[in-house]
């Protein structure tokens, strides 16, 4: 005799979630990124894992500037011009902006393949032999010509693509970047293609701002040491804060000008050559023992061309969509049951990109095999 | 139509791929490679394939064109410190969205009928533009939803 018993299932009742189990929070795109950043503010801000020594470039031109506006511009003001914290304002601006906007913005990340794109790679570059080694094979190379110039495309291996010229897996973020340029511990990010323009305005205004508030210092040591007996007689004479905020400042105004004016001169000699800092420091368009073939294919052969396309260009968007939901499982969002609900149920599918709704998705629906034709009725059996 | 196209993008997540790399001989710019690829030889017509294929190209290269108006916009961004691009909507996206669109109607006019769905490269971060092939049963679906809405 058969005690079991079977009930016919309602349809409409599967499509509320059992009491027992709560539906799972829809989770942001930037909670399962692969790389090593780190977001904020709900993904509207990354950075790279190491923050670098963000903090200490921060400290540094606050405190530096925070000295000048308060020991300096006063005493300059009256004997000079009011423009002077004018222009140390502005500039500090500049740099405190773009420093920020160096630090957060995403610099060229490439997302990385989804399995079937890195399946389909793999198919296309199958190892002729045929053996199934455990070490991993050697680099696979793709080659293009651009501009009359043969370029070779690395496969990345972490990323599963082949990367684009210019592109280069940053070791630090666990990324591939596009238009790679280096990875600026000051910055605590990496400078690519998207914010090489924030990063060169950043150090040319710092250049500008240290050679004036080193400018004013000096100024201002020179204007009070005339008054008296020279200038160790007028340091005696000040207070001690203003004695030790001169010092501070000249000393990292002396430090920085130097650096960071050496940097915008090679930056702008990249820019002006359409060149990254790592094609340079590699050498890549450098005719190697006097290969007069070679030449970056990239270059417009116009400095002022050169300039404006990589300062001015387009701002490309950004490719890795932070805040867009991750769908429940794979990429099936309906529910169980047999498609007749109204569109509003389903996601708000913004045009172009992958961003899925708010609403907390349906609770996880058995594994979707088939086009969501599932056994929903049960004959039921009485036992008689 | 809208969520007819939702429902077979969910089923294209079972279907084939196949992938269209980017062409990069004219260098960094967003390109995608115009050959037919075989393996949709007996799902549509070449001269579609290519048409549509070109037309996204040539919107790519609009909005990676280094003009006046590129110039105008980078130089107003430098001045006001790169804040405007906080507030604004920049070239670039205004004609990623044009993109979109293009491709949602290309999938409701010429792909879907035909048991395809074309990808927008945007989504796969502009490395492929992907094609996804259905099985029959998703062609058949596709049609009785159709006849459906036709009915309603």
């Amino acid at each position: 005799m058969n005690n079991r018993e079977y009930q016919q299932i309602d349809p409409q009742a599967l499509a509320t979630p059992p009491p027992e189990h709560m539906p799972k929070r829809a989770r942001r795109r930037w909670e399962v990124f692969p790389g090593k950043n780190r977001f904020c503010c709900d993904g509207r801000v990354m950075v790279a894992r190491q923050g670098g020594v963000l903090p200490l470039t921060l400290a540094l031109i606050l405190i530096t500037s925070g000295l000048f506006f308060v020991f300096d511009c006063p005493f300059l003001v009256e004997h000079l011009t009011s423009c002077i914290p004018a222009i140390g304002g502005v500039l500090f601006v500049f740099v405190i902006i773009s420093l920020l906007q160096t630090s957060f913005t995403d610099p060229g990340i490439l997302p990385r393949a989804t399995p079937e794109e890195a399946a389909d790679i793999e198919k296309q570059i199958d190892n002729p032999t045929g053996s199934s080694s455990s070490y991993r094979p050697p680099p696979r190379t793709k080659e293009v010509v651009i501009n009359q110039q043969v370029v070779k495309l690395k496969y990345c291996f972490t990323c599963k693509i082949f990367r684009p010229p210019r592109t280069s897996h940053c070791s630090l973020c666990d990324n591939c970047v596009e238009r790679f340029d280096h990875h600026c511990p000051w910055v605590g990010n990496c400078v690519g293609k998207r914010n090489y323009r924030f990063f060169y305005t950043f150090i040319v205004s710092l250049s500008f701002l240290t050679a004036f508030i080193f400018g004013c210092v000096t100024t201002h040591l020179a204007l009070r040491s005339q008054g008296g007996n020279g200038l160790v007689f007028a340091l005696q004479a000040s207070p001690f804060s203003f004695t030790f905020s001169t010092a501070l400042e000249l000393v990292v105004c002396f430090f920085s000008v130097w650096s960071i004016l050496g940097l915008s001169g090679f930056h702008t000699y990249l820019v002006a050559a359409n060149l990254t800092t790592n094609e340079d420091i590699k050498g890549s368009w450098s005719g190697k023992s006097g290969n007069e073939d070679v030449g970056n294919p990239y270059s417009y052969n116009s400095i002022v061309k050169n300039c404006c396309s990589v300062l001015c260009g387009p701002m490309p968007p950004s490719l890795i969509d932070r805040r867009g939901f991750v769908p429940s499982d794979d990429s099936v969002q309906t529910s169980p049951v047999e498609i007749e609900l109204p569109a509003a149920k389903n996601n708000r599918n913004m045009v172009g990109r992958a961003v899925t709704s708010g609403r907390p998705p349906p609770p996880p629906p058995p594994p979707v095999v088939t086009l969501q034709q599932p056994d929903i009725s049960i004959q039921s059996h009485s036992t008689a | 139509y809208f969520h007819n196209l939702q429902e077979l993008r969910h089923s294209a997540s079972l279907a084939t791929k196949v992938f269209i790399q980017r062409d990069y001989r004219d260098g960094t710019i967003c390109k995608f490679q115009t050959k037919f690829p075989a393996e949709l030889d007996s799902r549509i017509e070449r001269s579609l394939f290519e048409e549509t294929l070109k037309t996204l190209n040539c919107y790519y290269a609009e909005a990676e064109k280094i003009g006046g108006q590129s110039y105008l916009e980078g130089c107003l961004a430098c001045a006001t410190a790169y804040i405007i691009f906080l507030c604004m909507e920049t070239r670039y996206e205004m004609i990623l969205k044009k993109i979109s669109m293009y491709i949602q109607e290309q999938n409701e006019k010429i792909y879907a009928p035909r048991g395809l769905l074309l990808t927008d490269p945007v989504e796969r971060g502009m490395r492929v533009v992907s094609f996804a092939k259905s099985q029959d049963g998703f062609l058949k679906r596709w049609h009785h939803l159709e006849r459906a809405k036709h009915d309603l």
